[in-house]
């Protein structure tokens, strides 16, 4: 019989296991998973880069591809991250092979946590191949590595987390692509992934400062560039407060078991 | 000890239907035990609270001693669980699926490939371990889940419904298998519709019907106060009326075909004698039903009957 494995050391292997479930669902789909997002970063480069970039000329003092690159690598991240616990969560739910965690001794917020860093695992992945895609067009000079990695696994983390709420809520496939076509998909548009909000209107410029995705990708951009849109300091508060206020309500979601516990 | 213990266990799901009506029941460790009971009747919704899919209305719920209320977790480790309807990832391959599913149960990564190469062999899966699930035909998908059931090595394994829409022949050796999981020491439990199934390997079983239990006992108990077998006589040749047959009761559904009902105590010899003498001939017989069948039916009628009697909806 079983030599009592400890509590830390079942929810330490039984995570594992999600993570390394997550990772060969990303390796198997790749044709979904990776390529997609690599070739979309090419048509960008090559279109708002090469094409239109030599004419818009510079923005913020930066040449416009080494403007945007930042730009596209964490709109990127932020759709793959969101997409891929969407997806497989509901994917979990819907061909009810979420059942071979609900009865095992893994608690709810480790299968949260699970999820969360396949999320995390994709979008990082998805996010290095359309920075290797992005330095065959430009030069991206390295300012503050740590802005860099921390800007990149919060947005990781809060995108995940998005995915797995909008996943346990969702009862059809329509419902895990309406939020991100008609509330994420703008949001990141409107969030200087492409310009930057200096270039805009003042009111315009108000209302950017209420969408999360503009302080992301300000502080990622401010890891290349060493300048920044939005106060610093207000990005990492919002990056945390909305990943940790997402996680609980993620975990109580699992609690009250609402969709995938009768 | 008990491995499982329900009380008063009620549950009313969402749409209103009140699938358990106060469920009772103890399972000692080490028993092999079935849980019977018409399309319905409530085996599902009580196999899904003790696994914690479904919650329940109110109750109390034990595995070996855990209450799952307070130790969920530490209860939830003593189960494997078989569940009616196919519930693993299509797109995976066998071998992952159990793989995977011993490390949600916190078995180390080398130790969990031994046991899927012990197990898949023993069903007779391991040539299949890296097709993908969803090419599996029907009964391998049904051994493929009591292997990864059984990947944490639980102490208490439920199956419901296991040998579902399986051959024969396949179920036999599963029977073998579940026979030999119990000698060592693994307590199960098994709901099925094929009666045959529960009289032969199980020792005792209850009988729920309308979420309610109507019946628990031994199975060899339980088989005893079968008053009546109904016997199939196959004549050679035909005939318009049944034979008279004093002290029993006899019914011709066919011209080739005579049944008689036989009390117990009564002898078939009885039976040959007048037949011989009334000059009819008899090719074959056999009993009309599985025993259990028939005592399985009688209960669930006697319950639907005193269930209106008493004006309530069983
Ligand atoms: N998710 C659900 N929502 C609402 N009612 C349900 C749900 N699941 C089961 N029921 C109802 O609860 C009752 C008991 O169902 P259950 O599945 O437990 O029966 P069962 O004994 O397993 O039947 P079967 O032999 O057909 O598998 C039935 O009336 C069923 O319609
Ligand atoms: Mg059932």
């Amino acid at each position: 019989m079983n030599a009592p494995a400890s509590r830390g050391r079942t929810d330490w292997i039984g995570f594992k296991t999600i993570i390394i479930r997550e990772f060969s669902r990303i390796v198997r789909i790749w044709g979904q998973t990776i390529l997609p997002p690599a070739v979309t970063a090419t048509l960008y480069f090559i279109i708002f880069g090469s094409l239109i970039g030599k004419r818009v000329g510079q923005v913020g003092g930066y040449d416009y591809l080494q403007f945007i690159a930042p730009g596209l690598i964490m709109m990127t991240v932020i759709t793959n991250s969101y997409a891929n616990v969407v997806s497989s969560f509901f994917g979990a739910k819907f061909g009810k092979h979420l059942e071979e965690l609900l009865v095992s001794p893994l608690p709810n917020w480790l299968i949260v946590s699970g999820y969360t860093a396949g999320g995390m695992l994709r979008g990082v992945l998805v996010g290095a191949v359309v920075t290797v895609v992005a330095l065959c067009f430009t030069r991206l000079a390295v300012q503050h590595v740590f802005a860099i990695i921390s800007a990149v696994l919060l947005t990781s983390l809060v995108f995940s987390l998005g995915g797995f709420i909008n996943a346990m809520f969702a009862k059809n496939f329509d419902q895990i692509s309406w939020f991100p076509t008609f509330v994420l998909t703008p949001l990141t548009y409107l969030g200087g992934v492409f310009y930057s909000v200096r270039m805009l209107p003042d009111w315009a410029q108000m209302a950017s400062h209420a969408n999360p995705i503009l302080y992301m990708v300000s502080a990622f951009r401010f890891g290349f560039l060493g300048t920044s849109d939005v106060n610093l300091g207000l990005a990492y508060l919002i990056m945390v407060a909305a990943a940790v206020l997402m996680f609980s309500l993620a975990v109580t979601l699992m609690h009250r078991g609402a969709g995938i516990r009768e | 000890m008990q491995a499982l213990v329900l009380r008063q266990l009620m549950k009313k799901y969402k749409n209103g239907v009140q699938a358990l009506k106060g469920i009772d029941l103890a399972v000692d460790e080490g028993d092999f035990f079935a849980l019977l009971g018409p399309n319905g009747a409530g085996k599902t919704t009580v196999i899904g609270i003790v696994t914690s899919l479904v919650n329940k209305t109110s109750g109390v719920v034990e595995v070996f001693g855990h209450d799952i209320d307070r130790e969920l977790e530490v209860a939830k480790s003593c189960i494997g669980i078989v569940p009616q309807e196919i519930n693993f990832n299509q797109f995976e391959s066998v071998f992952t699926i159990v793989v995977n599913q011993a490390g949600f149960y916190g078995v180390d990564r080398p130790i969990a490939k031994q046991r899927a190469e012990k197990y898949l062999k023993q069903l007779q899966l391991w040539e299949r371990r890296d097709s993908i699930a969803r090419s599996l035909s029907g009964g391998m998908k049904r051994r493929l889940m009591i292997a990864r059931a059984l990947m944490h090595e639980p102490q208490l394994l439920i199956l419901d419904e296991p040998t579902a829409g399986v051959d024969i022949e396949v179920r036999r050796t599963m029977w073998e298998f579940l026979r030999n999981i119990n000698d060592q020491g693994t307590t199960i439990i098994l709901t099925t519709h094929y009666l045959e199934e529960a009289e032969n390997l199980c020792r005792n079983v209850a009988i729920i019907d309308h979420g309610r239990i109507i019946e628990r006992d031994s199975m060899a108990n339980v088989l005893r106060k079968l008053q009546k077998e109904i016997f199939v006589f196959n004549l050679r040749d035909a005939r318009t009326t049944p034979p008279q047959l004093p002290g029993f009761r006899c019914t011709l559904p066919e011209a080739h075909t005579l049944e008689v009902e036989v009390s117990r105590g009564q002898n078939l010899n009885e039976i040959f004698g007048r037949l011989s003498a009334e000059g009819i001939e008899v090719d074959s017989m056999r009993n009309k039903v599985n025993r259990l069948e028939e005592m399985f039916i009688r209960l669930v009628d006697t319950e639907a009957k005193s269930a209106a009697a008493a004006g309530r909806t069983p």
